[in-house]
């Protein structure tokens, strides 16, 4: 039985991880239709960033809990910053242009992204400092759920529960939802729709940072490939929930987060991977709306 | 021609990528033994070409623009377009092709056998290009797990020579089969998909090839791969290292010309018609009755069969393979050579694999940015120059006056 609620807990922390960076994939679909390739590029950007201000900060010998909240922003602005730019730079030039050329343009972004991290900083594996230290009151429960796993799950329900407000009850979120729906028409109204835009990239690439500093202190290492499966895993939840659909990338997130931890605490761990892409496969081919997506229609 | 304004809003640029690239360029930790490097003339030289680059970028647009004007009102005549129909006339295109012909038959002659084993690797790319270039160019399905049919190909003449001890003759077109069967395999399942899901599906594909060659060691020997896997033979002479390079040096020549004589005719067949059609409009194409089912198969089928042969081959040149070999990266150089030559052209195709592939092994400095311009190619190709290097010539039917 604690077995079993070990790794539940653990799926929900995996699940919480890949909703961070799900919501950026899901959130960029729903508002231009691109599947932003880059955006596990930007939860490795964010993990780089978190890595060489904690360290810095710590030499500097600061307290820990002021390190964990400026190492937190630093990397959510410049990741943030990151993912303004890309799309600045890669995507906005070719907002009319045929389906496929943003795509390319994404995966080329990727590629450039990664290239970049392994030539500015190593192609090692660097390990990452705990910065979520361990609570004492955790103790009596610590086989089953981990200080990490508890901060994780915490901190990630608090920032889906803000993204939430914000786009429900505010004039931003609103705007970004009539974008959503229609943008010429949002267009129409007076929404600045290249704002609109630039803010969802923002938005998505600060929480796919904050997801990234919490799993890398938590696995304790970081290389510059680990956007890639990330981000894979994460599209696969935001498409199992329904691509472009905020509650369904939260609930496709959790599916796979849970799933992943059963499959290997009780199956074997040597497939991991495979499952997730089989899983993506199934999905595309069999319900490519997903759970809670609806289903697109082509209209000639 | 330069204002005021543009200069300062170029040095803006500038300082917003000393901004952006400020703590992964100019700073760097060891978190184990807690040292700081910091590195401000990296910041440096990001905030100048920066600022130059924005500058450049404005400057040229208000040149073209101006004499885009002067066009318009007449006082300048309209550029003279380079054509390279020019280069298919007779007088042009024999000496061209005798000079090519001339220089490849020599090539191993001419250069040692480092060049050659470049040489042969470029026109193995040439292959594979051509291969995806059916899929992605013609058909405009953005195929992007295309290594795995590579990979299909190396480990059908690797397991296939091991166990059996079958030879690269009998192989070349069992991999060639064996490509187009996981083709199809492919194709069925993802005939509804659209564009974007279709590539990410394409992705996931050519992954779990991957990683069930990685997992599945009593098939596949794993990570450690398969050794000593012969050289193509030639009529059961026994060939020296360097005699043997030259013959696949030959061999890969022969390959990369059967591949453009069949690509060539199959673009200009009923099939290829329809997989242009099939590229430009789906409903549309539907609606003039091509069986979009077939259409789509055959496309994925005879792409891959290319990138099945292609790796016995390549099987072949290493003599050793491991899964290392055929990860998503190899998929990515690939399409950016379909992409930087021109999506659909074959000399494009062509240009964009000896480009791609000669250029850095000649430009060592670069070897290390290799990847990185890779990356940055597929973007600024896709803003500036989406047709791709040699724009694709479609062949037109003037009506007789």
């Amino acid at each position: 039985m604690e077995y079993f609620i070990e790794l539940f807990f653990s799926g929900l922390t995996r699940g919480s991880i890949y909703a961070l960076i799900a919501l950026g994939y899901t959130m960029v679909y729903g508002i231009i239709g691109l599947i932003n390739f880059a955006h596990g590029e930007m939860y490795m950007i964010g993990a780089f960033t978190a890595l060489i201000v904690s360290t810095v900060l710590s030499i500097y010998g600061l307290p820990l809990l002021a390190i964990l909240i400026l190492t937190g922003l630093a990397a959510a602005v410049w990741t943030a910053a990151y993912g303004f730019t890309v799309e600045r730079l890669a995507y906005r030039p070719l907002r009319r242009a045929p389906r496929l050329s943003p795509l390319i343009s994404a995966i080329g972004m990727s590629i450039f992204l990664q290239n970049y991290v392994l030539l500015a900083q190593t192609s090692d594996f660097l390990p990452f400092p705990a910065l979520i230290p361990d609570f004492a009151f955790m103790e009596p429960y610590a086989a089953m759920i981990g200080s990490t796993d508890l901060a994780i799950l915490v901190v990630s329900t608090l920032i889906l529960l803000l993204l939430t407000l914000l786009i429900k009850y505010t004039r931003t979120g609103k705007a970004m939802r009539a974008t959503a729906q229609d943008q010429k028409m949002a267009f129409l109204v007076g929404i600045d729709v290249d704002r609109i835009i630039s803010l969802t990239f923002v938005i998505g690439s600060a929480l796919a940072a904050i997801g990234g500093l919490l799993i890398a202190s938590h696995i304790g290492q970081i290389n510059f490939a680990i956007g890639f499966l990330a981000g894979i895993k994460a599209f696969t939840a935001a498409v199992l929930g329904g691509i472009g659909s905020i509650p369904g990338a939260v609930l496709g997130s959790f599916i796979l987060g849970l799933t992943e931890a059963f499959a290997t605490g009780y199956v074997s761990s040597d497939y991991e991977d495979v499952f997730a892409f089989s899983l993506l496969v199934l999905i595309l081919i069999f319900r490519p709306s997903g759970l809670l997506g609806k289903a697109a229609v082509d209209k000639v | 021609m330069l204002t005021g304004t543009d200069l300062r809003r170029a040095l803006l640029i500038g300082l917003w990528f000393m901004f952006l690239t400020f703590p992964l360029l100019a700073i760097k930790v060891n978190p184990i033994e807690q040292t700081v490097t910091w590195r401000w003339a990296n910041m440096l030289w990001v905030g100048g070409a920066t600022t130059v680059i924005a500058l450049a970028c404005r400057f040229l647009q208000a040149r073209q623009a101006a004499r885009q004007e002067r066009i318009r009102l007449g006082l300048e005549p309209p550029p003279a377009t380079w054509n390279f129909a020019l280069l298919r006339e007779p007088r042009f295109a024999l000496p061209l092709l005798g000079a090519t012909a001339v220089f490849l038959l020599a090539f191993p002659a001419l250069f040692s056998s480092y060049q050659v084993n470049i040489m042969i690797t470029a026109l193995m790319y040439v292959v594979l290009g051509l291969g995806l270039n059916i899929v992605v160019g013609v058909a405009g399905l953005l195929d992007l797990g295309y290594v795995a049919f590579y990979a299909v190909g190396a480990y059908a003449y690797g397991l296939l020579h091991l166990h059996f001890d079958w030879g690269f003759w009998t192989v070349l077109p069992i991999g060639g089969l064996l490509g187009a069967l996981f083709g199809l395999l492919l194709g069925f399942p993802v005939l509804r998909l659209r564009g974007d899901y279709l590539a990410i599906v394409t992705l996931g594909f050519g992954e779990i090839i991957r990683l069930i060659l990685e997992n599945w060691s009593e098939f596949s020997q794993g990570p450690s791969g398969i050794a000593n896997i012969a050289r193509p033979g030639f009529f059961g002479f026994e060939l020296s290292m360097e005699e043997s390079l030259v013959y696949l040096y030959y061999l890969m020549i022969g390959m990369a010309l059967f591949t453009v004589f069949v690509v060539n005719r199959l673009q200009n067949s009923r099939i290829g018609r329809a997989w242009f059609a099939l590229r430009e409009d789906e409903i549309a194409c539907q609606a003039m009755g091509i069986d979009k089912t077939r259409t789509k198969l055959t496309a994925f089928a005879l792409g891959a069969t290319w990138a099945g042969m292609a790796g016995v081959f390549f099987a072949a040149k290493t003599t050793f393979i491991n899964p290392a070999s055929f990860t998503f990266l190899e998929s990515a150089i690939i399409l950016c050579i379909v992409v930087l030559g021109g999506m659909g052209s074959i000399v494009g195709v062509i240009a964009g694999a000896l480009l791609l592939i000669l250029l850095p092994e000649y430009l060592r400095a670069v070897a290390e940015y290799r990847m990185l311009v890779f990356g940055a190619i597929l973007v600024v190709m896709m803003i500036l120059r989406p047709q791709g290097l040699v724009a694709p010539m479609r062949q037109t039917y003037t009506p007789p006056r």
